[in-house]
């Protein structure tokens, strides 16, 4: 950081991406941040309420269930998801003709479109027609997605865990491709356990790109909308109704602007924080390392 | 060791690809016999589904429009990421974090909470239904990630290219678009890939901007889905064909792949 120089034309050269996001950025946000303090009865007539609908949605009931719901979902996936995604880079040979070949078959469940991916194990997870329903059920547990809320939630985190840990697993493997040999070689004299290679040399180079990892992975499971939404559909009852599905409920189902805004706002400034609590957590101490 | 190393890699691809298969092999199946038995592979084997797919232009065009706003949005979003970027490695200039991190707060936003104002908005601007109020939207989410890689690739390049070539009496753009860009041209192919993908497979955005001459191919499917019935065939054999872009897009950078999700900072 320290050999950059000291040079404002660089406003310049930021001045375009700066215009186009704060067009659909502050622009949105704004009509997001007026909404949040009026009613409206219709006919586009509308009364100031101040604070009234913050109030409101922090106080109900169903926010509490839905953002609890959201943080046990972005916990879990959490757990699962990186370290799975450590064990399989740790695991995958470091050059080889394979590699290529075996980075994009697993680079594959990114590419598609979320609401394919939604679609996909809708129908892969059916109990009747479906490949996974029948091999669940045919291992004499029951299981119907669309019936059980416990189903219905391993279903979901199958879903992401097939789609989202790629990521975790490229991440990890650039981090450790960029060790160089001669790390391994020292530590071989050494005479040093795995466990030791990992501990000391793996998990330092790897610091960066889990933080990364995680803080990509914790905003996307905290914005997650079109897969559970083709999945489930929040169902059954609200079992896997997340913080968005119940937002895009309210604003757009219900049309209540006033505490769809409010909740958008608090839900945003919850993200805000918590990737910003991660950030600094993961990070500490890197200058030293 | 050597051959115990690809067994858990291995096994992990499988479980990735299990569910592709299942979405391949319903695509050559009637609608049915999806729905009368559980079969592993496809009894009658059948193209009526693909052909519908590329005879029909309610499907075709979803596919149409669909990559017409990917495109505009690739082009966009890397062509005004990179000076942006360079500025971020290169220079220090007031507020240069604050702005960095402000980015980055963009790439967080739900695209849920931006659903109903970003309707109202490129409807007052009269852009509604078009490819490019989809491309520019989408921009909310990809000029921040592109900023963020190109900027970590560009920080890869040592200052001292830099320097040379302004000792050398080149100008800035000369160095900028003569040197600069081809030695980073990795990166910058890395960068587009990300682009596409995340413009590709984003649906509610695209879905809320538009309603007939720009709908995406994802809409297409949602909606014929809740028209006509649960039509699975086609539905497996739409579902099939969104893959395809991505995957071509992917074996052009396959051996960048890595360090490109690594944001070029490895």
């Amino acid at each position: 950081m320290s050999d950059k120089t000291q040079n404002q034309k660089g406003w310049l050269f930021v001045l375009p991406v700066v215009l186009l996001v704060a067009f659909n950025a502050l622009i949105p946000l704004m009509a997001v941040v007026n909404y949040s303090v009026q009613e409206t009865f219709g006919n586009n007539v509308f009364f100031f309420e101040g604070m009234k609908w913050f109030g409101q949605v922090l106080h109900s009931e169903r926010f509490h269930a839905a953002l609890l719901r959201q943080l046990l979902f972005t916990g879990i996936i959490l757990v699962i998801e990186v370290p799975l995604g450590v064990i399989i880079a740790l695991s995958m040979p470091r050059r080889g003709p394979g590699v290529s070949v075996c980075l994009v078959l697993m680079a594959l469940p990114l590419l598609i479109p979320w609401n394919v991916v939604g679609a996909m194990w809708n129908i892969f997870a059916l109990p009747d027609i479906g490949m996974l329903g029948k091999l669940v059920n045919g291992m004499g547990i029951h299981y119907n997605y669309t019936q059980q809320p416990i189903a219905a939630w391993a279903t979901l985190i199958a879903m992401d865990v097939w789609h989202w840990t790629s990521l975790v697993v490229l991440l990890a493997y650039a981090g450790l491709r960029s060790i160089p040999d001669a790390y391994y070689q020292a530590a071989r004299i050494d005479g040093a356990s795995s466990w030791s290679v990992f501990r000391y040399i793996q998990l330092p180079k790897m610091r960066r790109v889990l933080t990364i990892a995680v803080l990509l992975r914790f905003m996307d499971s905290f914005n997650i909308y079109t897969e559970p939404f083709v999945l489930t559909g929040g169902g059954p009852g609200n079992s896997t109704t997340l913080l968005s599905i119940d937002l895009v409920k309210i604003a757009l189902g219900q049309f209540d602007l006033g505490p769809a805004a409010a909740m958008s706002i608090i839900y945003f400034l919850i993200i805000l924080s918590l990737s910003w609590l991660f950030y600094t957590v993961m990070t500490r101490g890197e200058d030293r390392g | 060791m050597k051959k115990v190393s690809w067994v858990i890699p291995t096994l992990y691809v499988l479980f990735l690809l299990l569910p592709i298969y299942w979405l391949i092999s319903m695509s050559f199946k009637s609608t049915n016999e999806i729905l009368g038995s559980f079969t592993l592979w496809p009894q009658k084997f059948t193209l009526d589904n693909y052909h519908k797919i590329f005879t029909d232009p309610v499907w075709y065009r979803g596919y149409r429009n669909s990559i017409i706003y990917v495109l505009i949005n690739t082009v966009i979003s890397v062509t005004v990421a990179l000076p942006a970027a360079y500025a971020f490695s290169r220079y220090r200039f007031l507020g240069d974090k604050h702005l960095f991190f402000w980015l980055l707060t963009n790439r967080m936003a739900p695209a849920a909470v931006f659903a109903l104002p970003f309707f109202q908005l490129y409807s007052a601007i009269k852009l509604f239904d078009t490819h490019i109020a989809v491309a520019l939207a989408h921009c909310l989410f990809n000029i921040p990630l592109a900023v963020w890689i190109l900027e970590g690739f560009m920080s890869g390049v040592p200052r001292q290219l830099d320097e040379t070539a302004y000792l050398d009496g080149c100008g800035f753009w000369r160095f900028f678009n003569r040197i600069f860009l081809p030695t980073i041209a990795s990166g910058i192919g890395v960068t587009a890939f990300f682009c596409f993908m995340f413009s590709w497979v984003e649906l509610l955005l695209a879905k809320t901007l538009t309603s007939v001459a720009a709908k995406p191919i994802a809409a297409t499917m949602t909606r014929t889905a809740s028209s006509s019935g649960y039509e699975l065939g086609l539905l497996a054999a739409a579902g099939t064909l969104t893959i395809i872009p991505g995957a071509v897009a992917i074996w052009f950078v396959r051996n960048y792949i890595a360090k490109g999700f690594a944001l070029g900072r490895v």
